[in-house]
């Protein structure tokens, strides 16, 4: 058994992210993104991959998509209505809602550019017909063998972690997710799972981020700095996520510094984005979910509608413009009436796909942006960049494939250099398989696969029961590495062999049978032979007043006593193993030593009493699973003296 | 396993209340409250009447005995009790291990249970269906409270009402529902809970999703499966290693607001437990009704119905939830004609999806007219509920999902609030309600047993108007409920609404279904034949079934990479080997998987052997070896192959080997020597 992993998009690179995985007989393609940075053909996957013949119905079980943005979600239009797939579609409920959003601001800005148009509005409304929402934990039976769960992801509104389940065979695909809470939503969150394949997202493979309030601390003072100089802020963004994430951090310090100067969001876009926000709001951070009864957080108080007039209008105020990056339109016209102004000020996202204006302000500090051979424009505002993102760190990677241990772990959505490092971690310091391969490449890994045994109730019974062993064993200590010299510490472990006792039996033609080992020979109708060591040797003592007159004709009283000086010494000396004083005997697991009084004892090799006086002859026994332990009680027991 | 029916319940407010042992834990299903015996209780008095009745209270009483007919006198004028289940009481609440709430109305007596000392229970509720139970525990906590406000703090624990006396000069009526048919009730009064149990009964409550798997213990995986009733309601499987198990509860097959009934989620489940006694109710109020004894015949449509995907479609054909719109409809026009003639319309109905579809549709026709007549409502939790309905797209119908895809909000009444056309108040005595109050009106307020909230005030107020209008939920007895409103003047339109799976509907479920063994209702029995189970056992009130399991050994999986690892030894007929690794029970499935300890050499060694050994065999095993010894001793000269003896090495160390039937022993003072022979007698002897 195997689970082959198809890599279509986002591999060793940021785009298109699309995986198709074979597991146990099952087909899932997971995500069906666009790459932004290409207008050919390669800004899609490459779907003949799938099927050569284009009959993607049976090639593909079902697709599912982790969240709406377009590196994601974009090609899916095309997908199923151009390539012509009718199968399952499964995304969260949010990313049903919102994903339209996207794609149809997505299509008018393609055709804005003068592209030719993949697919139409028409295409996108038919696309999320086909879709199935999923709600988060929600185990959804695909067919009678396929098991999909949704698990939060954070990093945007509906981003979800799949977990796949065919038959003993367990995979998940992280899509992106971000391991610590923003202003808005949740940390990642997904239980521990038994899992042969892991594919993570890598964006930040080598970077370790600080807390985000400093950050979030300087963009406020920035905004603030401005508007209280009465300069206008423009925030050119994308109408979903990243808008309202920044909307209720200013509507927040707005409340907080009671701050009068007005927020504008530029289309009905975003408001009417904001009104799937308040109900989806169960979706969001459990600080912002609990205001839903009292006043929902997406009802923004300072928030108002921006017209035309106003770009020109005099005060200060803070505007929200779509697309962001500023790729063109609404906000590429605020900007360039504002950017001439020093008192003004542009906030730029943290990352901003080259050729775009966003990306020119970035790179250095120009003066004069040349839009085309006749437009030029002036920039003297100022710039801030903002250094949060939705996705998670190194540290986050690394802690999300250290809980679920997996088998296996894929690496795609990264950049390849830093992917090649976090890889070389992953394998060094977790010890798992790990894996970056390139778009178009295969990954196949073994799965997980289970043989089915009927086991008896007398055996699961015993292994009810706790079988504990305790031993002490000296070994390294590994936490002390740092400070150059390896510790040896002895400590206690406890070994627990309670499936030893079982006893797997095949025969032809009939089920594999588990019994308990007390069963087995009753099974074959044999019966038990018992294999024993026994040794009876003489042990010095030192004579006492009361033992030396009945040296030879020792009584009941004096054996305890004896026997009770022995398990003295033996506890001082034997770091392991139970010792009972049973009176007259002492035992150590199944090691039984007795003090012997007969002299033609059969377990005597040698009668010979060198010292009669000064010895007192043991006689001992043991079974071979204590082996070891009674050779060392009987080489204490040779060395001591009573 | 052990199942036992503690109440069969009444009634979509009152659901029923089972006990059930599966794999050794005790599980719980539903914990409701009877709050229709609240109509024992006389609402707050109206002052003069209060100190008449506190005052000359028995004798009044056993005067009105003798006349014989029930009046608002009779009834029990003290700060009310609440009657929770009977038989759950005979139980220790620390020996449940799972509790499982099927509905909000199956939580509201959950408080009573968390507050006992050493409860330990795990709940799992549907998250929907726990926000909205923890209101409706509140808004029950609230309501008393005002109740409470008028009796002032109980100073005697003993209440006058309970004690025999007091019982004795209950009326019949009353006297029935305060100590039951048997006599055998009164124990289960209790007096409210408080706000803070109510917090920390929310506090032990694990919240799920529709579907998601909950694995108590390892060992049964729990979910929950919508069942359409209302809005987070659901019916449970459990599977555990022996059993799978369906529980279905009162459920809809295609809701107006709510996710519609799971139904195919619960297929493949080997026992169902069926407990939808909602047919009963129903039958029971139309008495006169005598075509309703006869069994209903399996309906000829179902019976030619042999694929999975017709019986569903069968099952899914709307006709009901039209007629639930229909009933709607009816009664808004009612409302409507009400408010046209100058009267109000009070609307005492607790069903959280009937109130919603009620308020829109009755909006839209308010809207259409030319009136203009505001609609209230009064609740102190109604403004979060209904903030409430409009975040859970993930909860509701289809229909409900299609609006959130396109943008708009879930139900009208967010856009119906914001325009003013609804107005939300926590009280009666509210300032904005006394500053906005305009009659005629619509009013929305809790509580259907008439005795509890605002309509107490309401009702008193409306109904000597005889152009005002009540729309109650025809429940047991309407008569005892408005006893203390008479006489009236004011309208009363009864009516009942869907609150389970119709007698037609459940063969086809059954056979869609497929259970092995089907736990059905008594009391259903002569309602319905039913051919689609193997074995069918009804099941009555308070009677304990054990039900053999089904499967006799245990099913374990053990991992292929650890299988790979074992030393197999073959024996006449069969091969066999000793297993290793540590065995773990996940997801209720025993798996032995490799353990973390490394397999140390000495784990191969025969641990058990059985036979005897062939003394010759063994010394040239041992000379094979190095060892030279004699056989010294033959104990059994009967010539047989393996006897016993005692065999003497003096090369390379003195030993000893003693041999017998039973038992070998080794007797050298030599470690190695010792291990040597040990091995010497593993060759020539089985050994596992």
């Amino acid at each position: 058994m195997a689970i082959d992993c198809l890599v279509l998009g986002a591999g060793q690179e940021v785009g298109k992210s699309c995986m198709l995985v074979s597991i146990n007989g099952k087909r899932i393609m997971f995500d069906c993104g666009m790459h932004m940075g290409y207008t050919d053909s390669r800004r899609y996957p490459d779907f003949s991959l799938i099927s050569k013949t284009g009959d993607f119905d049976n090639a593909l079980t079902c697709v599912i998509v982790t969240h709406f943005h377009l590196d994601h979600i974009g090609a899916l239009p095309y997908f199923t209505e151009v390539c012509g797939y009718k199968g399952p579609i499964y995304m969260t409920y949010p990313t049903k809602a919102l994903a339209p959003l996207m794609l149809e601001d997505y299509r008018k800005n393609m055709d804005r550019r003068g592209e030719d148009e993949q697919f139409t509005s028409d295409h996108i409304a038919e696309c999320m017909k086909k879709v199935i929402p999923v709600d988060l934990k929600q185990t959804v039976q695909v067919d009678k063998d396929l098991q999909i769960r949704a698990y939060y992801a954070g990093h945007v509104i509906g981003a979800a972690m799949f977990y796949a389940k065919v038959g003993d065979a367990a995979m998940v695909y992280t899509g992106d997710y971000n391991m610590t809470p923003d202003r808005h939503l949740g940390a990642a969150q997904i239980d521990r799972l038994q899992l042969d394949l892991l594919i993570t997202e890598s964006t930040y493979a080598t970077t370790i981020r600080d807390s985000r309030y400093g950050r979030e601390r300087e963009f406020l003072k920035a905004v603030h700095n401005c508007v209280a100089a009465g300069g206008k802020v423009l925030i050119p963004t994308f109408a979903l996520g990243r808008a309202q994430e920044l909307c209720i951090l200013l509507e927040d310090y707005w409340e907080r510094m009671n701050l009068k100067v007005p927020i504008y969001f530029s289309a009905g876009l975003t408001i009417q984005a904001n009104m799937y926000y308040k109900m989806l709001i169960n979706w969001t951070s459990q600080k912002i979910k609990e205001t839903y009864a009292t006043h929902n957080a997406f009802d923004f108080k300072n928030v108002r509608n921006f017209d035309r007039s106003l770009i020109n209008a005099p005060g200060p105020c803070v505007l929200f413009a779509t697309p962001g990056m500023i790729v063109g339109g609404f906000s590429l016209e605020v900007f360039m009436q504002w950017a001439p102004s020093e008192n003004n000020l542009v906030t730029l996202p943290g990352y901003c796909v080259a050729g775009t204006i966003g990306h020119k302000l970035m790179s250095g500090k120009p003066t004069k942006i040349d839009l085309d051979k006749d437009t030029q424009i002036h920039v003297r505002c100022q710039i801030h960049q903002l250094s949060f993102s939705p996705h998670t760190d190194a540290k986050g990677i690394m802690d999300l494939v250290k809980f679920l241990s997996p088998k296996h772990a894929i690496l795609v959505h990264g950049e390849k250099p830093k992917m090649a490092t976090l890889k070389e971690r992953i394998q060094s310091e977790l010890g798992i398989q790990c894996y970056c391969p390139a778009n178009n490449e295969t990954v196949t890994i073994p799965s997980t696969h289970y043989v089915k045994a009927d086991a008896s109730g007398t055996f699961i019974r015993s292994c009810l029961n706790p079988n504990f062993k305790f031993s002490t064993c000296s070994s390294t200590d590994k936490s002390y590495l740092d400070s150059n010299e390896s510790k040896a510490v002895s400590r206690l472990s406890v070994s627990d062999d309670r499936a030893t006792e079982g006893i797997l039996v095949v025969e032809k033609g009939k089920k594999a049978k588990v019994i308990h080992q007390d069963e087995f020979l009753h099974m074959l109708g044999e019966k038990k032979h018992e294999i024993q060591f026994a040794y009876c040797f003489p042990m010095h003592m030192t004579l006492t007043e009361d033992l030396s007159s009945t040296s030879h004709m020792l009584c009941g009283f004096d054996k305890c006593t004896l026997i009770s000086r022995l398990s003295m010494i033996l506890s001082d000396e034997l770091s392991e193993g139970n010792i009972l004083d049973l009176g007259e005997e002492l035992q150590v697991e199944s090691f039984c030593v007795s003090v012997c009084s007969s002299d033609d004892c059969p377990h005597r090799l040698s009668s010979s009493l060198q010292n009669g006086s000064e010895s007192v002859f043991f006689c001992c026994h043991w079974s071979v699973a204590d082996e070891k332990l009674a050779w060392k009680i009987i080489s204490i027991m040779k060395n001591s003296t009573l | 396993m052990k199942f036992t029916c503690l109440s069969k319940g009444g009634g979509f407010h009152f659901p029923p209340c089972h006990m059930l042992s599966v794999s050794g834990f005790r599980i719980l299903l539903d914990c409701p409250l009877d709050l229709s015996s609240l109509a024992i209780f006389s609402p707050v008095p109206i002052a003069l009447e209060a100190h008449e009745s506190l005052d000359t209270d028995s004798v009044v009483r056993k005067k009105q005995k003798i006349e014989k007919t029930l009046d608002a006198n009779d009834l029990v004028c003290a700060e009310p009790w609440y009657k929770t289940v009977k038989s759950l009481h005979l139980w220790d609440a620390s020996f449940i291990d799972v509790i499982l709430i099927s509905s909000p109305m199956g939580m509201l007596g959950l408080p009573f249970l968390t507050r006992t000392k050493d409860f330990s229970a795990k709940i799992y509720v549907t998250e929907a269906a726990a926000r909205i139970g923890q209101l409706m525990m509140e808004d029950l906590v609230s309501m008393h409270m005002e109740l409470r406000q008028f009796y002032g703090p109980e100073d005697s624990s003993f209440l006058q009402w309970m004690r025999w006396e007091g019982l004795e000069v209950l009326p019949p009526e009353l006297k029935k529902i305060a100590l039951g048919t048997d006599c055998e009730e009164l124990g289960a009064w209790m007096p409210l809970y408080s706000a803070v149990d109510v917090k920390d009964c929310m506090r032990k409550v694990q919240t799920l999703k529709y579907a998601e798997e909950a694995c108590y213990n390892g060992t049964l995986v729990i979910k929950a499966f919508s069942s359409g009733l209302e809005i987070g309601t659901c019916n449970w499987t459990i599977n555990g290693p022996k059993r799978n198990i369906a529980y279905i509860s009162s459920s809809i097959f295609v809701s107006t607001h709510a996710m519609d009934f799971n139904f195919l989620g619960l297929q493949g489940n080997d026992l169902i437990i069926f407990s939808d006694f909602s047919t009963l109710d129903t039958t029971e109020n139309m008495e006169n009704d005598n075509t309703y004894c006869d069994p209903v015949p399996s309906s000829n449509a179902s019976d030619d119905l042999y694929n999975l995907e017709e019986i569903a479609a069968s099952l899914l054909k709307d006709d009901e939830s039209m007629e639930e719109m229909e009933k709607l409809a009816f009664i808004c026009t009612c409302a409507f004609d009400s408010v046209r003639a100058g009267g109000s319309v009070l609307v005492p109905i607790d069903r959280l999806g009937i109130v919603l579809c009620l308020l829109e549709q009755m909006s839209l026709l308010l809207e259409s007219s030319s009136l203009k007549v505001p609609v209230y409502i009064i609740s102190s939790v109604a403004e979060e509920l209904l903030a409430f309905t409009n975040i859970i797209p993930e909860w509701l119908c289809k229909q409900r999902q299609e609006k959130l895809f396109s943008g708009e909000p879930l139900f009208a009444h967010v856009k119906l609030i914001k325009e003013r056309k609804i107005h939300v108040f926590p009280a009666v005595h509210s300032v904005e309600l006394l500053t906005n109050w305009q009659e005629p009106c619509v009013v929305f307020c809790p509580h259907w047993s008439l005795r509890l909230g605002p309509v107490v005030h309401l009702l008193r107020y409306w109904c000597s108007d005889p152009n005002s209008l009540l729309i109650l939920e025809s429940g047991d007895d309407a008569n005892l409920a408005l006893l203390p409103f008479k006489p009236m003047a004011m309208k009363v339109l009864q009516c009942s609404f869907l609150s389970g799976i119709s007698l037609q509907k459940v063969q086809p479920l059954l056979k869609a279904l497929q259970p092995k063994l089907l736990l059905f209702p008594k009391d259903l029995r002569c309602k319905i034949q039913i051919s689609e189970a193997n074995t069918i056992i009804h099941y009555s009130e308070n009677e304990t079934l054990c039900m053999p399991s089904s499967k006799e050994s245990t099913e374990i999986d053990i991992a292929t990479d650890l299988a790979s690892q074992f030393h197999w030894k073959t024996l006449k007929q069969e091969t066999v080997t000793r297993l290793d690794g540590e065995l773990f029970m996940d997801q209720g499935k025993h798996r032995l998987l490799s353990g973390f300890r490394q397999a140390d050499s000495k784990q191969h060694r025969p641990l058990l052997h059985w036979g005897s050994p062939d003394l010759k065999r063994l010394l040239t095993e041992l000379s094979k070896m190095g060892i030279t010894g004699t056989l010294k001793k033959v104990m059994d000269s009967a010539g047989s192959k393996n006897a016993a003896g005692i065999i003497d090495i003096d090369d390379p160390e003195k030993a000893l080997i003693d041999v017998r039937e039973t038992g070998t022993v080794i007797i050298t003072a030599d470690e190695n020597l010792a291990s040597h022979i040990s091995k010497a007698i593993d060759i020539v002897l089985d050994g596992i």
